[in-house]
């Protein structure tokens, strides 16, 4: 009876082919579309994630200035001087790396080609700081530093842009108008959480930096990167206390600089993260809601209009549970199609959307699952019951059901 | 069934429609006896009741008040699936609106009932051509109600009804929709069916040329059996 009642069905199916083809649409618009929202918010998800890790983590930027929205005016901050940077690697505790950073935009020039990079001037604490490898050749050596020498790293943008196929450690750049022997080429890091290429820099030793591109001894911002087992704030608080004593700011005034946590960044940057995660997953549940919803409708006008069928099969002697068993075969049958095919559409919008909104591409198996299974249940539940109503008729009142 | 038994023994039967001040009294209480074998006309004017009572004998709907019995079974006692089963081995009936599938082939929709009697495929397809034959709608077997005429839908329902060789036969105006030489045709199948396979034939009827041939004529006026005539027709009862 069941092989028979299987064919029977797919028969119905195939003969009622637009009826069929909208149950099957349903499923699909429900699938697809939970699918490719949640699979495209946990990408966005992992992508500001990832941001979030290329920032470093527990590093302090301390610049001068005043914060945010307490109005500008007054004189000019003074700056930094290296003086600043010495005091707090000897004076403050639980931190692994200081490092000064002299910033500075010039034209690098190497054969014909020339290409504007960003120059730091600053020390090997600043990549130990950054965790940033150097991938071939050195770094700078203590006497290299102390002296103020002329000696580069280069990040791949720079080599890709200037180098090309050549080999660059051991040649001379031009940076504006000093030349600079390059040592060694540092990892590729990509993109900055701001949209800033981190592999477009050149680093020099900050004393250099200081005498032969800006000409003065400022320091225009110190890096500080607090060891994991110590308290951030403790760290932010000594400083803040030791900058304060060596600007001479009196007690009745505001701080004249800003420290800047990453972790603080990057635990907001998470916590917005989290809030667009429940958004899209809302989303979701709304868009397989209605998903749902369109699938009940047609299952219910479908039987509605097979009311009368279902009085045939029982006048010329069906019981009602091969009725039903018909019903339920075609309700599977159809919803799984539907799910399988709204999976496949979800891959390819993934795919085709990922690349478009610059996030990984995914295939989470769990949602998937999900989706299908949600949707595949309304299908059942929803081409089940109404027909267990009109099954459950005087054969003659589904027949003369209009 | 006793051997006094009729075939088919309704006592007392009403059918209301509707309830409270719209119920409406199809049948006001009905007394007939069948007997296997017969061949039975019910005439009457439109509205008196025929169809409700065919309804009734077919086992599709189920009476207000009174008792039907069938080979001694009384049938208000049955559940829905029961009742389901008595018409898969027993009854065959023709419908006055055809109900036939749409969509689906004429074999096919004459197939169905050997589908839930659990027939193979093979022996389904040469039932269904039998019935088909019969009819005279061979050459049309894979057409759809769609693409036939109102006549040969007719028939295609009949074969429907008689594929299954039912006990009782139950046709509710087989003949309304055809022309008088096709609706000869089909008296004549129905009289064949009787006598030679013993099949109980009901059919309500109109015209008195139909009518004549049965074997016995049940007149129905206002939900009520005006009269009955017997023993003038074809069929003899057994
Ligand atoms: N489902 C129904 N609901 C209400 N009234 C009905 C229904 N079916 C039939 N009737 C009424 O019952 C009466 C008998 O109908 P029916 O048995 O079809 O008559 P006939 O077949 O003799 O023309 C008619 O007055 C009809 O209007
Ligand atoms: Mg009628």
């Amino acid at each position: 009876m069941l092989f028979t009642t299987i064919i029977l069905s797919l028969r119905e199916i195939r003969r009622h082919v637009l009826r069929s083809f909208l149950t099957v649409l349903g499923v699909v618009i429900g699938v697809a579309a939970v699918v490719t929202m949640v699979t495209l918010g946990d990408a966005a998800t992992r992508s500001v994630q990832a941001q979030i890790a290329s920032l470093g983590s527990n590093l302090l930027t301390i610049m001068p200035g005043q914060g945010f929205g307490r109005g500008g005016g007054g004189a000019a901050p003074q700056p930094f001087k290296p003086e600043d940077v010495e005091a707090i690697r000897t004076q403050i505790g639980g931190i692994t790396a200081t490092a000064p950073q002299v910033q500075t935009t010039v034209t690098a020039i190497r054969n014909s080609a020339n290409w504007s990079v960003s120059v730091n001037g600053t020390s090997s604490d600043f990549l130990v700081g950054q965790q940033w490898k150097i991938v071939d050749g050195r770094g700078f050596t203590p006497a290299e530093e102390i002296a103020g020498k002329s000696v580069c790293l280069i990040g791949n943008t720079v080599r890709t842009n200037l180098y090309h196929a050549e080999e660059p450690i051991g040649t001379r750049v031009r940076l504006g108008d000093i030349s600079c022997e390059v040592i060694g080429l540092l990892a590729t890091r990509g993109q900055s959480g701001f949209g800033q290429d981190n592999d477009n820099t050149v680093l020099m030793p900050y004393k250099a930096v200081q005498r032969r591109l800006t000409g003065n001894r400022n320091v225009q911002t110190i890096m500080v990167a607090v060891d994991p087992r110590y308290d951030s704030k403790a760290i932010q608080d000594a400083i803040t206390a030791l900058m304060r004593e060596r600007r001479k700011i009196g007690a009745d005034k505001e701080d004249d600089f800003n420290i800047f946590d990453t972790k603080q960044i990057s635990d907001t940057l998470a916590g917005a993260t989290n809030t667009l995660t429940r958004i899209v997953t809302a989303v979701a549940a709304i868009s397989l809601l209605v998903g749902g919803i369109g699938i009940m409708n047609i299952m219910l006008v479908s039987v509605t209009e097979r009311t009368r069928e279902i009085g045939i099969r029982l006048a010329i002697g069906a019981v009602a549970r091969e009725v039903l068993l018909q019903f339920l075969v075609e309700a599977v049958v159809l919803s799984s199609l539907g799910g399988l095919v709204g999976l496949l559409i979800a891959l390819f919008a993934c795919a085709g959307l990922s690349a478009l909104m610059h996030v990984p591409f995914l295939w989470l198996p769990q949602i998937n699952l999900i989706a299908f299974a949600i949707s595949a249940a309304i299908g059942v539940i929803f081409g089940y019951f109404p027909a267990r109503r009109a099954a459950s008729l005087n054969p003659i009142d589904a027949l003369r059901h209009e | 069934m006793t051997p006094a038994e009729p075939l088919i023994a309704l006592s007392g039967v009403t059918k209301r429609y509707g309830r409270g001040a719209n119920a409406f009294d199809a049948l006001k209480g009905i007394d007939l006896d069948i007997a296997a074998g017969d061949f039975v006309a019910v005439m009457g004017p439109s509205g008196s009741g025929k169809s409700t009572m065919m309804n009734i004998l077919g086992c599709l709907d189920v009476p207000s008040g009174g008792t039907f019995r069938f080979r001694g079974v009384p049938v208000e006692g049955l559940d829905a699936d029961e009742r389901s089963l008595l018409r898969r081995r027993y009854l065959g009936f023709v419908f006055q609106g055809f109900n036939l599938l749409a969509r689906t082939s004429a074999l096919e929709n004459v197939e169905l009932p050997l589908v839930y009697r659990g027939e193979p495929r093979k022996r389904r397809r040469e039932l269904g051509m039998d019935a088909l034959e019969r009819v005279g709608l061979a050459p049309w077997a894979t057409h759809t109600p769609a693409e036939l005429s109102g006549g040969q839908q007719q028939r295609v329902a009949i074969a429907r009804a008689i594929v299954t060789h039912p006990d009782v036969l139950l046709a509710d105006e087989p003949t309304g929709n055809l022309d008088s030489q096709r609706s000869i045709e089909i008296m004549e199948l129905l009289t064949d069916l009787n006598r030679s396979s013993g099949i109980t034939v009901l059919m309500v009827t109109h015209e008195p040329d139909m009518a004549g041939f049965a074997h016995t004529i049940v007149h129905f006026k206002d939900g009520l059996v005006d009269r009955i005539e017997r023993g003038a027709g074809a069929g003899a009862p057994a």
